[in-house]
């Protein structure tokens, strides 16, 4: 059973890639107008010469499924072709980029992950009435704050009640590590907030759903003691939801990430995919998507895979 | 048992009046801006430039003398119109591809599906930049790229309670009476699928302000010198130490607004469905 499901999911992986790296190599090509004129716009001598020559170099000039044969290929082997101004590789600039932006991201998911569960917990235990009502209002607010505003008022409070701490930009762990961590903690913490608002109650809602089975009052009736039954019966069940949302929630971080990046100053793909937008750079914007995107996808299917190892049905349906 | 019964039998749900009352009062700002705002959005002070909150100015004025309240009930409207117009295309699209792969399933349904997984699989907001950067910034094409990224959510959630109805005896029946495919669709399988749509209509809305916001924020949404909550968080960042508020009001209205149809949402769900609501 686990084999042929595992191929199912691979499968249903390869198909999802293939959509995806459509998507991104049509997008350059849905541009309205002429792509490659529009990138030379900001450039003051545009000839038809250039526009042709740059065209070649693109490979725009090629019947369309040629051309996106020899772009997922190249893509395939990291090339993704050079960037239009600076000249040096687009794989370059986004490896270059991308470590500020995975570890803000990383770090903010522990910090919405871990915590939701024993919070989740707690709420559960405190439904019904006016602590309950209270709580959902709270984390309601806590999943709608605007992360980037959040960052705002955090630097402002700062700079009024510490002025020498540091707070903005990025420097690098092997230069400075504790500055590196002190830089990260606040945009962390103002990433990682709705994360956390939206999976302590998951789990308070799976918590709710899981004591009201059957197993649960079986393990009572049994004389379990009450303790063990919700952190052992109960509990174990509500942590499928927050596996399996931990997938979507990366993909939050990631977009996120790159907005709270720019509040912060932070060297990130955000500023990389902003800049890139800015002057037009379309072969870096594709390949920065797609590079995420195949991330974020195979997070999800790792995810999956998660799933598969820690739901106790699914494992009996060997 | 006799919770469900207790709350069956109480009629009002303070929480959802309460959203109501929230998501209402900010609507009701949005759309009479033009009347309450007490100056022009773009009409610029420059005496009152940077100054706190005071008599003539409520919230102050931000970097170019522009009434800082004015500002904020206009960013409403952009905000709503933005985030309400991206709701509601990815509503109609999505329903129909939804409502489309139930009832005909096969080949149709597999395609249609597949290609809704694909969207799915890109992250918000990387996306919904990838969208701007190849039609151009601005208020109408953020809310195409945010309506492109919800289509996907509506299709799923459309479809799945779409297939239980379409194999339903009564919709068997519809159709041994001779009604069409189209007016199956929508007499007999779309009105039982209303309370759902409107559910996650209410909370899309809530990430679509939130969406919108940031979009404005990186500058690729609604462009200056039009007023949009986003874009004053941004002018407002520049001159923080100098002059915090422009701001902090339109951080607490992007706040207000998210929260108030995040919450409609919240409380609407537990309204509809029963099961949710006893374990709430």
């Amino acid at each position: 059973m686990i084999p042929r499901l595992l191929a199912a999911r691979l499968i249903d992986l390869a198909v999802i890639l293939f959509g995806v790296s459509v998507v991104v190599f049509l997008l350059i090509r849905l541009v309205p107008g002429d792509a490659v004129a529009i990138m030379l716009g900001a450039n003051a001598e545009v000839t038809p010469e250039r526009i042709a020559e740059l065209r070649g170099r693109l490979g725009l000039d090629l019947p369309i499924h040629t051309q996106y044969l020899r772009w997922a290929g190249a893509a395939l082997t990291g090339d993704f072709g050079v960037s239009i101004w600076t000249g040096r590789p687009v794989i370059e600039e986004i490896l270059a980029s991308i470590g500020p932006t995975i570890e803000l991201t990383l770090l903010a998911l522990i910090f919405g992950a871990v915590p939701a569960v024993p919070l989740g917990a707690l709420m559960a235990q405190w439904r019904g009435g006016a602590a309950d009502a209270a709580l959902r209002v709270v984390s309601i607010a806590g999943l709608t704050i605007p992360s980037f505003w959040l960052g705002i008022v955090m630097i402002l409070a700062l700079a009024t009640l510490a002025p020498s701490a540091p707070m903005l930009g990025y420097v690098p762990f092997a230069q400075d590590p504790l500055g590196h961590v002190l830089r990260l903690i606040l945009p962390a913490f103002a990433l990682g907030l709705p994360v956390l608002a939206n999976l302590s109650r998951l789990v308070r809602t799976a918590m709710l759903e899981a004591l009201s089975q059957d197993y649960v009052r079986t393990a009572r009736a049994k004389g379990v003691g009450e303790r063990r039954v919700v952190y052992r019966h109960a509990l174990r069940n509500a942590l499928i939801p927050f596996v399996t949302s931990l997938g979507v929630m990366t993909g939050y971080l990631l977009g996120g990430a790159i907005v709270v990046e720019q509040v912060f100053a932070i060297p990130g793909l955000g500023r990389l995919v902003l800049g890139a937008i800015a002057e037009r750079n379309y072969p870096l914007i594709q390949a920065t998507i797609l590079v995420v995107t195949c991330g974020f996808v195979i997070v999800n299917f790792v995810v999956d895979l998660l799933y598969l190892a820690i739901d106790p049905r699914l494992r009996g349906a060997r | 048992m006799s919770a469900l019964a207790q709350r069956r039998a109480r009629p009002r749900d303070p929480l959802l009046i309460a959203a109501l009352a929230l998501v209402g009062l900010q609507v009701a700002l949005a759309l009479a801006a033009p009347l309450v705002a007490p100056y022009d959005p773009l009409h610029q002070d420059i005496l009152a430039r940077l100054k706190g909150p005071s008599a003539a100015h409520w919230f102050g004025a931000d970097h170019l003398g522009r009434d800082i309240l004015a500002r904020t009930l206009y960013g409403y409207r952009a905000s709503l119109a933005v985030s309400a117009a991206a709701v509601g295309l990815a509503l109609l699209v999505g329903g129909a591809i939804g409502l489309v792969s139930a009832y005909y399933r096969g080949w149709t349904e597999r395609v249609l599906m597949r290609m809704m997984d694909v969207v799915f699989a890109f992250p918000v907001m990387l996306l919904a930049i990838g969208v701007i950067a190849v039609i151009g910034a601005g208020a109408a094409p953020a809310a195409i790229a945010i309506a492109i990224v919800y289509t996907p959510i509506f299709a799923r959630l459309t479809r799945g309670p779409a297939l239980v109805v379409a194999a339903s005896e009564y919709v068997e029946g519809a159709r041994a009476a001779g009604a069409g495919d189209l007016r199956i669709i929508l007499i007999h399988i779309l009105p039982n699928l209303l309370g759902v749509l409107l559910v996650q209509a209410s909370l899309l809305l809530s990430s679509a302000i939130l969406v919108e916001a940031s979009l404005s924020f990186l500058g690729v949404g609604t462009q200056p010198p039009h007023p949009s909550l986003g874009l004053m968080l941004s002018e407002g960042r520049n001159v923080l130490m100098l002059s915090p508020w422009s701001a902090i009001f339109a951080g607490f209205a992007i706040l207000f607004l998210a929260f108030g149809f995040n919450l409609l949402g919240d409380t609407l769900r537990d309204r509809l469905d029963p099961r949710l609501a006893r374990s709430a």
